[in-house]
């Protein structure tokens, strides 16, 4: 299971994180925490004119699986519309980090972190 | 050498026969149970299932007798004075709630001060946190210095307490701390002390009335006993100002429509249904425990704690919190691995069938003196051996080549 999980683009961005920082004046923002874990996400985001994701960064820490979908989620939104946003399920973080964590729920909470404070973000 | 006899003893624990390859390492959260202990709850309910202290029919007085029994039990095992002594509740938490409620809310008043440590579990932090609140009293905090192990010039905070709230092994550091020693100042400063025995009493002989405290709190699930089943040791004079907490059934001895009388002691504490069959099998455990012996168990894990520092310490980027010297402190070691996060740690642990824990441990203000969001915590007890202290190293090394950390 591990080893499925701790596939080399996870590791990687573990280590080299995307979008990772601060932002000043963002449209859109949240921070949460998991308390079982210490796993903490921050996200910012910033709207275009046509109310799509133009800008986005993130900081965090916690585990390799909270960190790394944090990046993969972030990437993956650039251009999106609110709505977009607001659609977004478990299933997508889940086609990002491919592996199924459906057996390992305490894992499945790190992997959501990132996607619970956007939805927490959006809904500010 | 350790006089256990460790590969007979797991024998006992069905667990092991059905999960061969479990390294169990996470007692300090529950432990295993034995099998005369679950034989213990099921002869319970197979054999004399009934209410206990009301029914005057056969099986009600076997499952009274029974339940008082293993009051008794608690009552040598601890070294208390009396039966009257020992009160059964749910769990540690809900023995330390009792107290804030029963004890605290009572006596607890504007400007008084409440002295509790940084290293306590969040049911010996909280409670007391919430009643300086309400009441608004002091709440101060005695810090650890580098060796995990309490700062011996805060103990001046003692002075002018109203109540010390102190745990006795810590959940986190494993630091075994001086109790005898805490409770003469803080009795000598006036103070009722609480002692949080949660960590202590699966692993080592306790004797209440020669730590002098006034209260002794600890959980059967972490001792071999069932989950459901916690005591409170006071002593009876202070139990006697204590309010019960849980109004109901049983802990009254009379009821009228405009008051009501509380039950003698320990009853008064005791609302409600008790959990008969956690408590009858706690007896068992007790029984089991006995057995052994607690000096022999203390010198195990000892021996097994200090296996465990020395070959963790060799392994390169391994951090290691608390006491180093194992008779400083219990069979709990909390550390954390550079490069490798706790959380993935403890996966990775359990791909080989290694259970520790990850996380704060409920012990979050801990954790933020160690400026640290989280460690892994190994802790053991009478059915882990070297092996299973090789198999965790094994693991920490995997974890490392896999985050290809040096």
């Amino acid at each position: 299971m591990s080893s499925e999980i701790y596939q080399e683009f996870i590791l990687e961005l573990y280590k080299n994180p995307i979008n990772f920082g601060k932002m000043e004046n963002a449209d859109l923002h949240a921070e949460s925490f998991n308390p079982l874990c210490g796993d903490k996400v921050e996200i910012f985001v910033k709207l275009n004119g046509e109310k799509k994701v133009s800008e986005v960064k993130f900081i965090g820490s916690g585990c390799a699986i909270s960190q790394a979908s944090a990046s993969l989620l972030t990437e993956e939104i650039k251009g999106k519309t609110l709505d977009e946003l607001a659609k977004m399920q478990k299933e997508d973080i889940l086609q990002m980090i491919k592996v199924d964590l459906s057996k390992n729920p305490s894992r499945l909470k790190c992997a959501l972190l990132s996607l619970e404070v956007l939805k927490k973000s959006i809904s500010k | 050498m350790s006089n256990m006899n460790i590969d007979k003893i797991k024998e006992d624990f069905p667990i092991f026969k059905n999960n061969p390859t479990l390294v169990y390492l996470d007692s300090a959260a529950t432990s295993q149970r034995p099998q005369q202990v679950i034989d213990a709850v099921n002869e319970f309910y197979t054999n004399y299932n009934a209410n206990v202290h009301r029914g005057i029919y056969k099986i009600s007085e076997e499952a009274s007798e029974k339940f008082e029994n293993v009051r008794t039990k608690v009552r040598d095992f601890i070294s208390a004075k009396s039966e009257q002594e020992i009160i059964f509740t749910k769990n540690t938490t809900e023995s330390i709630n009792l107290v804030m409620r029963g004890w605290g809310e009572k006596n607890i008043k504007k400007g008084d001060k409440i002295v509790i440590s940084i290293m306590e579990h969040h049911s010996n932090f909280v409670p007391w946190q919430q009643l300086a609140k309400q009441k608004g009293a002091k709440l101060e905090i005695i810090d650890i210095n580098e060796e995990g192990e309490l700062k011996e010039s805060d103990f001046e905070k003692i002075k002018g307490a109203k109540l010390l709230a102190i745990t006795h092994v810590s959940n986190v550091l494993g630091t075994l701390n001086n109790v005898n020693k805490l409770c003469k100042l803080a009795h000598d400063a006036g103070a009722k002390v609480l002692v949080d025995g949660a960590q202590s009493i699966p692993h080592m002989q306790i004797d209440a009335s020669a730590i002098d405290c006034d209260f002794f709190a600890f959980s059967g699930h972490k001792m071999l006993g069932p989950t459901g089943v916690g005591i409170l040791y006071g002593k009876e004079q202070v139990l006697e100002e204590t309010d019960p907490f849980l109004y109901g059934g049983d802990m009254i001895s009379e009821v009228h429509v405009e008051e009501s009388k509380w039950n003698e002691l320990p009853f008064k504490f005791e609302s409600g249904t008790p959990p008969a069959s956690s408590v009858i099998g706690l007896g068992a455990a007790i029984d089991y425990l006995g057995k052994l012996g607690m000096e022999n168990i203390r010198k195990h894990e000892q021996i097994i704690t200090q296996y465990a520092l020395q070959k963790m310490t060799e392994i390169n980027g391994v951090n290691i919190f608390g006491p180093k010297n194992p008779e400083k402190r219990a069979g709990v070691i909390a550390f954390t691995v550079n490069g490798v996060h706790p959380h993935d740690l403890a996966s990775i642990l359990d791909e080989y069938n290694v259970a520790i824990r990850s996380g704060h441990h409920c012990a979050m203000p801990l954790h933020e003196r160690l400026a640290l969001p989280a460690s892994s915590r190994a802790s053991f007890y009478i059915y882990n051996d070297k092996k299973d202290v090789d198999k965790l190293c094994d693991g920490i090394k995997e974890a490392k080549k896999i985050f290809k950390v040096d």
